[in-house]
């Protein structure tokens, strides 16, 4: 079934390479849900089989639920992913537009600065910030963390949607101007629907290191009332004895909001409603 | 209403002079067409005058109100553009209507304007659909519904056939020419097509690196051109430029259109040896390699048959032979 535009050894090839990715990806993945199903016995003595019925044990889960507060962690994670989200994806992309759309002295100099961020890790500026979030009396707020990782993910988020909207077209925007709609308009109903599927790529580079992030949580908001996932699973590692069905069981949960938000995305990335509007 | 003046107006991008004084009047109803080659400034003239960029000086006066500092949409404008620039989340309707909407006019008037024109327009059938879900020359079609909504002072066209194919190029083209023969509106068009110029325009407007070369009607700029661009500009075939001095002549080029040549076998002014001949029907152009004249070109009328390689006698129509100056203008 040979055709001219594909060759049977060369799909076979291609699947091989996919494949094999595919299953060095998920290996891990797999391994810590299948286990958060086993007792702690069957993790250790066969921890690469599937939960059996002799294996079987819902230990970690019910742990998980009931010692610690874990909704109340799974909350804090998913308020403080959603707000970062939302204000990077709209302070960036107001910062894009701006530096895309408007001819102004410094221009340049202006993009290579907010793209700076890119290049010099947040983490060293952590004593720093801390400092500062104790001189605001904002440690142990979830306030702070939104702020930290607003800032750390504007820069990436600058730096990608400038160049998508300087691919919106003139046309467009000046048939707003023409018509009469304010350039807020023109950003939020024009140019912004049209830039979606790039939103949706920075959404997603952005908010996985933050729903992951361990550092800043422990830092800056170690207390109980705002304890992340993360942060709230290192409860279930001691010193001397590690509750692995817990932890396994705490980290399948915590997979599962961001598994969420990542389809919602991956839809959008999929979609465009750019067609039909220019040429 | 619908006048237009435009006074020594400047526009500079940095250090790069787009437009070196434009003066130009244009009075109601006329339609006026912008044309040049690429980069000399017609685009931008006609976004300083819809506002879309300010220009460095001058002044443009709309209906004799200095508009200078007024923005797009109070200007009393609208404009079609290349690329349409459709809303691709409205429908057609909404598209045409949302113009009027901002200006916060009345819901029925909206209703009855976009009745009249998309029955001029004959868009009927389309109002509830999306941009996505319309064809190319549907498209122009909204755009244009688009500015004839708003009852503008001044229609503004940016190469608005462009993007569409040959033969709806020729359909939209009459349509605009009918548009405005029934709106009697002033409307301003830019193109590089110097067919869309001819056939449109009451007034062209030739410009080339940020100046005007002439103003005048198709036939005026056609028949007495002022300068060697526009000879050269208007015109296709191109017309003919030979050095004087190898014909012996005072001028410092000789021009002569390629229709206004006359071939023969036997004699005539200039001997050349057949290049190229391209039979297009109802006329034929020959490129002749002239012993004097170097590579012209000769445009008859009906087939002519003649093969490559062929020697064949070109003769200038001395009525119609334009002579230019060292610095490009006609000499009388």
């Amino acid at each position: 079934m040979s055709t001219a535009t594909r060759s049977l050894p060369r799909t076979i090839g291609a699947h091989a390479i996919l494949l094999t990715y595919t299953v060095i990806a998920l290996f891990p993945v797999i391994i810590v849900i299948m286990n958060s199903f086993k007792s702690r016995a069957g993790i250790f003595g066969a921890p690469l089989t599937p939960p059996t019925p002799k294996t079987f044990d819902l230990i970690g889960y019910t742990t998980v639920i009931g010692q610690g507060d874990f909704i109340h962690y799974f909350q804090n994670s998913l308020v403080v992913t959603v707000a970062s989200l939302f204000f990077v994806l709209l302070f960036g992309a107001m910062a894009a537009f701006a530096l895309s759309e408007y001819r102004f002295r410094g221009n340049t100099m202006m993009g290579l600065y907010l793209a700076l961020g890119i290049m010099i890790p947040i983490r060293l500026g952590t004593v720093a910030i801390l400092q500062l979030m104790v001189a605001s009396g904002l440690v142990n707020t979830l306030t702070a963390l939104i702020l930290v990782y607003t800032a750390q993910g504007l820069p990436l988020a600058v730096f990608i949607l400038s160049e998508f909207m300087k691919q919106v077209s003139d046309d467009l925007k000046n048939a707003g101007r023409i018509d009469g709609l304010s350039e807020y308009t023109i950003f939020f109903r024009l140019v912004l629907p049209l830039v979606r599927p790039s939103m949706a790529t920075v959404a997603v580079f952005t908010m996985i290191p933050i729903w992951n992030d361990l550092w800043f949580p422990l830092i800056l908001a170690p207390s109980e009332e705002t304890k992340t996932v993360t942060l709230g699973a290192q409860l279930f590692l001691g010193q001397f004895v590690t509750n692995w069905n817990a932890i396994l069981a705490a980290l399948s949960l915590a997979i599962m909001p961001v598994l969420i938000l990542y389809v919602i995305f991956s839809r959008q990335l999929i979609r465009g409603i750019t067609s039909g509007a220019v040429k | 209403m619908g006048s237009l003046n435009i006074e020594n107006v400047k526009k500079a991008f940095g250090p790069v002079e787009v437009l070196k004084g434009i003066n130009l009047e244009v009075t109601d109803g006329e339609f006026v067409v912008f044309v040049g080659p690429s980069g000399c400034g017609k685009s931008t003239l006609l976004r300083v005058i819809a506002g879309l960029e300010d220009s460095t000086s001058g002044r443009v006066v709309i209906d004799g109100e200095d508009v200078s500092a007024t923005p797009p949409a109070k200007r009393g404008i609208a404009m079609v553009f290349q690329t349409y620039a459709l809303y691709p989340h409205l429908t057609v309707k909404n598209n045409m209507g949302l113009g009027l909407k901002q200006a916060g006019t009345p819901a029925a008037e909206i209703e009855r304007r976009i009745g009249i024109a998309s029955s001029m327009l004959s868009l009927e059938p389309y109002l509830s659909r999306r941009p996505a879900e319309l064809s190319g020359g549907q498209r122009q079609r909204v755009a244009i519904g688009r500015a004839v909504v708003r009852e503008p002072k001044l229609f503004l066209f940016d190469e608005p056939l462009s993007n569409l194919d040959a033969a709806l190029r020729v359909n939209t083209r009459l349509e605009i020419a009918q548009l405005h023969r029934r709106l009697k509106a002033t409307m301003i068009y830019v193109t590089h097509d110097q067919v869309e110029a001819m056939t449109l325009a009451d007034k062209i407007v030739v410009l080339n690196a940020g100046r005007i070369e002439q103003i005048g009607g198709p036939m005026e700029l056609y028949n007495s051109p002022a300068n060697e661009f526009v000879a050269g500009f208007i015109g296709s075939p191109k017309m003919n430029f030979v050095d004087g001095a190898r014909l012996g002549e005072t001028a410092k080029t000789i021009g002569v259109r390629p229709e206004h040549l006359t071939v023969d076998p036997k004699s005539g002014t200039w001997k050349g040896t057949v290049v190229h001949a391209e039979h297009l029907g109802a006329d034929t152009n020959l490129y002749l390699d002239c012993e004097k004249a170097g590579l012209i070109t000769v445009r008859i009328f009906g087939v002519y048959n003649a093969e490559p390689g062929a020697t064949l006698y070109a003769t200038p129509d001395p009525a119609k032979t334009y002579r230019f100056g060292a610095d490009g203008k006609v000499l009388k």
